[in-house]
């Protein structure tokens, strides 16, 4: 690995986001936060959802800003430079190896889906307060559990952005991503569904329950949730089958 | 130290549509399912391409749009995989060290494929940075190599509003940006104004006497022959020719070309030509044509009419051309390079 070059785009990256900043601000924040309002706000002050529900809803809406920021940090980028233009070929003949193109993207991805994730704490818990219950007591294990639901969203953007067409892009959101959140677990615990047992089931082989069943978990460990142990051994798996496909696909996409 | 370019025997055969400049910069079609058992069809780009380029030296491949200049380049810049065959930039295998050559080459794809998201200053740097320049020599070059380029004026704006001759003036700079021991131009001057033209042929010419070797391909025949030290005519993936312009050209038999039209075939009649003094070769073409290589031209003209007359066959057409590559080409494909 040539440190120098990966760093230099790695820069390249903070210097394209921070240009971008006030878009990304928005396209980050402004959906989460409206869902906070309704569902947190609005719907809990008019009496037809539990209190409560202020506190399960935050760390699902952090799962979804995360998972959401790194995915379309990472995809959509390579779905627009790998197209006509090949806006990445200058990387690609930088001299390294091409496998630390695409680890630079997931490394940008994750880090910016990490800041989407710190920052829709304090937005959301200001939106919703007061009555907002986060207890931090095991600020290592959430530390983990971020870390690997970030690393899975650029992960996750990395296989997708490599395997759809710019043409698709419409398709992957409404096949993929759509589906992905509502059946994610974000505005409802995994335990919610134990009155859909097969439903329950087949959530399972979706990455986004064990994010936000980890949050939560790390959270507001007093609502039911998924053990801490499954969550990281199915972030864990997911990171490497979508980092393995990932580069598999960018390889493909990269050279002819 | 500079380094050359060889190849051995080098085949590239793609499953699916090619990408309209090998590596350099194409769409993206969408793979087509094979309905049952429908062979993939398969296109030949190469065709067992060997090619010894000595260091320090211009270099230039000459063929007409799909001959598999392109796909040449991207093999040799790790970009297209090859199916068969070896290369190597200096000492080193192209697909075996790949960081070791990249670090040797510079790049300029025939359709630009700048940066968007930078402005011309930071896509310089940033390509200096790649190549692990430090702050103050990256900075330092990417002036000078705007100033030389002429896009000083427009150093700080994003890329995305240039034309398309800056945005390709900028790509040459950028592969220039880290010094690179092999340049390799793909079409360099296409959609550039003479002027620019110009301008490109001296600093290229510059950059050579530095002691840099510099590949480069085209389709245009003045380009090959003002620049290039040897040259290869490549077509259909296979070299069909390959030397000095100069040497190229006294190749072809008298080095004169005259291409005829009759109003009508007649073996007879160019029976008779061959016997002309000074034709070399005549060749019949389509649509009654005939193409006479001779060592001289026009003082031809009269004594072509004279033996159609006589024949009583009309000449509808004549054209002259002095000795150069394209007579080359002709001579060897039967294809005119602009066809």
């Amino acid at each position: 690995m040539n440190y120098k070059a990966f760093m230099a785009m790695l820069a390249r990256d903070v210097r394209v986001a921070r240009r971008n900043i006030v878009a990304l601000l928005f396209q980050t924040f402004l959906q989460p936060l409206m869902f906070v309002f309704i569902f947190g706000r609005v719907m809990v002050g008019s009496g037809y959802m539990p209190p409560s529900y202020k506190s399960l809803l935050l760390p699902g809406i952090m799962a979804l800003s995360m998972v959401g920021t790194g995915i379309w940090a990472v995809a959509m980028p390579l779905i627009g430079e790998f197209q006509f233009t090949r806006e990445i070929e200058d990387r690609l003949l930088a001299p390294m190896d091409i496998s630390w193109v695409a680890i630079e993207k997931v490394v940008a991805g994750t880090l910016q889906a990490l800041a989407a994730g710190l920052m829709v704490i304090p937005f959301a818990w200001l939106l919703l307060r007061p009555g907002v219950d986060l207890s931090l007591h095991r600020p290592i294990l959430f530390a983990i559990v971020a870390l690997l639901v970030a690393v899975f969203s650029a992960c996750g953007g990395l296989a997708l952005g490599c395997s759809v067409e710019q043409t698709h892009i419409g398709l992957m959101f409404s096949l993929v991503v759509a589906p992905m959140i509502f059946f994610g677990c974000t505005y409802y615990p995994w335990s919610a569904l134990d009155k859909f047992p097969v439903m329950q089931k087949i959530v399972l082989v979706n990455p986004l329950v064990y994010a936000s069943e980890g949050l939560r978990a790390t959270l507001v460990p007093q609502f039911p949730h998924l053990s801490l142990l499954a969550v990281f051994v199915a972030l864990f798996g997911f990171n490497a089958l979508f980092l393995t496909v990932g580069l598999r696909q960018f390889h493909k996409k990269a050279v002819s | 130290m500079a380094a050359g370019i060889r190849t051995n025997e080098l085949r590239k055969v793609y499953n699916t549509a090619p990408p309209l400049a090998a590596g350099g910069g194409g769409f993206a079609f969408a793979e087509k399912r094979s309905k049952g058992k429908q062979p993939k069809p398969e296109i030949v780009a190469l065709n067992g391409i060997s090619l010894d380029i000595r260091p320090g030296e211009i270099f230039c491949l000459l063929g007409p749009n799909g001959a598999g200049k392109s796909t040449t380049v991207g093999v040799l810049t790790t970009r297209v995989r090859p199916t068969a065959g070896q290369a190597w930039i200096g000492e080193h295998d192209v697909w075996k060290e790949q960081s070791a050559v990249k670090r040797l080459i510079g790049v300029v794809a025939q359709r630009p494929n700048l940066d968007f998201s930078l402005t011309a200053r930071e896509i310089l740097a940033f390509h200096g940075a790649y190549f692990g320049l430090g702050s103050q020599e990256r900075n330092n070059r990417a002036a000078s190599l705007l100033e030389r380029f002429k896009l000083t004026d427009r150093a700080d704006q994003i890329v995305r509003g240039f034309s398309g001759g800056m945005m390709q003036r900028l790509s040459i700079a950028r592969a220039m940006m880290h010094d690179p021991q092999v340049l390799f131009l793909d079409e360099p001057s296409a959609g550039l104004d003479p002027q620019t033209r110009l301008l490109l042929w001296e600093i290229i010419r510059e950059y050579n006497r530095s002691g840099k070797t510099v590949l480069l391909t085209t389709h245009n025949m003045e380009e090959a022959d003002a620049l290039c030290q040897r040259l290869a005519i490549v077509d259909h993936g296979r070299i069909i020719a390959l030397g000095t312009p100069t040497e190229l050209k006294a190749s072809v038999p008298g080095g004169y070309l005259l291409r005829l039209r009759f109003g009508q075939h007649s073996p007879d009649l160019l029976q008779r030509f061959q016997a002309l003094s000074g034709v070399r070769e005549v060749r019949a073409t389509e649509n009654n044509g005939a193409d006479l290589y001779a060592d001289r031209g026009g003082s031809l003209v009269s004594e072509v009419a004279n033996l159609a007359l006589a024949a009583n066959i009309e000449l509808c057409d004549v054209h002259i051309s002095e000795p150069s590559l394209e007579n080359l080409f002709l001579h060897h494909t039967g294809r005119s390079l602009r066809e």
